[in-house]
């Protein structure tokens, strides 16, 4: 499991930027989304609809935090997400 | 169109629910519309679960963890607190489950309501007990196989939330659904202008306990509006507008059927009418 970097300092709040998160979850995934730039027409349905938030809007998938549940790629109207098996890219 | 005016900013993230989880994309995008002056409070449930796992903290505001039932008592007392330290522009946010609000947090949200605090508080809709595995709420919908329902499923109507929240006089009041953002998006946004009591009932389904696929949260919440179990409506001025009519009521056998939390009532019927039991 990769770690991410603590932060300098201890947070005074408990409000403190996400980010800071120490453990991924991209390890739960068995397949991952994968967008077919060319098909895309950057409507941002998927960075809409992620329940994690983890494709931005300028459409990079952040797979540290993507658990691969399938959302985006059933939501894309242009079918420009595939759904691949992690194990090929282990 | 909605998605360009958002925050690009992520306020939930990195958080530990399943994957495809409703509740979480129902919080994610309320934080989003609200901005990062929100205090988000969250009584016990799915969203305190996955959120708060020290030494981890998914909300990138304040947030705040409440005992189970006073998830609107202490969003008075946030709001009161802010307000005499001289704040200004925050929104003190309720995230509450529906065993929270509609069983176990009903009595606080009913003295806010008497109040009228200056609140907004937002039931996400699993209609179970999702966290603690699966327990029929007052908001499960009759025929739903739970834990606690295990045999012929829920045998209750569902509670009219908005209906009960309308009945005390609040500002405003609706209901939404993880599967019509633009609409949920609207409501967060009119909401955030509104003074005192504001109550938003969002539907988000929960792969786990309805025996859905992680990738079908989105598209069962749009069917259930589309077929008529579920009503988009909000209530201003003493009065309730419908935003959206269902457009494919005929559809309706598929929907429920599809949801494995329906299948054993419909093996049980089956079942009866053969004579088998």
């Amino acid at each position: 499991m990769r770690l991410r970097p603590w932060p300098d300092k201890t947070p005074e709040w408990t409000a403190f930027e996400a980010g800071y998160l120490v453990t991924s979850n991209g390890d739960w995934r068995s397949v991952r989304p994968v967008i077919d730039k060319e098909r895309c027409v950057e409507c941002g349905l998927c960075y809409l609809h992620c329940p994690d938030g983890t494709i931005s809007r300028d459409l990079l998938v952040d797979y540290d935090f993507c658990k691969g549940c399938g959302i985006c790629a059933k939501i894309c109207k242009r079918e420009a997400i595939s759904m691949r098996r992690e194990a090929d890219y282990a | 169109m909605a998605v360009k005016n958002l925050d690009e900013r992520e306020f939930f993230f990195g958080h530990k629910a399943c994957a495809g989880c409703g509740g979480s994309l129902a919080v994610r995008i309320a934080l989003k519309v609200l901005g990062e002056r929100t205090v988000a409070v969250l009584p016990a449930g799915c969203m305190s679960a996955v959120g708060f796992n020290f030494p981890q903290l998914c909300f990138a505001n304040n947030a705040f963890i409440t005992p189970f039932a006073a998830t609107a008592s202490v969003m008075t007392g946030l709001e009161a607190g802010l307000r005499r330290r001289g704040e200004k522009d925050f929104i003190v946010a309720g995230f509450a489950g529906d065993g929270g609000t509609a069983d176990i947090g009903l009595q606080a949200l009913s003295g806010a309501m008497d109040r009228g605090d200056n609140i907004l508080y937002i039931c996400y809709d699993n209609e179970a007990y999702m966290n603690t595995g699966i327990q029929k709420s007052g908001l499960t919908p009759p025929g739903a196989k739970t834990s606690t329902t295990p045999h012929r499923g829920s045998r209750r109507p569902k509670k009219d939330m908005p209906a009960i929240v309308a009945a005390n006089g609040v500002s405003y009041a609706a209901s939404a659904s993880v599967g019509y953002l633009d609409d949920y998006i609207k409501k967060l946004e009119k909401a955030k202008s509104v003074v005192g009591v504001k109550y938003i009932h969002v539907l988000a389904p929960c792969p786990t306990g309805w025996g859905l696929g992680s990738d079908e949260t989105v598209e069962i919440a749009k069917e259930a509006v589309d077929v008529g179990v579920w009503e988009l409506k909000e209530y201003e001025n003493g009065r309730w507008t419908v935003n959206r009519k269902p457009t494919r009521p005929q559809d309706l056998e598929r929907h429920i059927d599809r949801q494995g939390r329906f299948r054993i009532q419909s093996q049980y019927q089956e079942d009866s009418r053969n004579g088998q039991r």
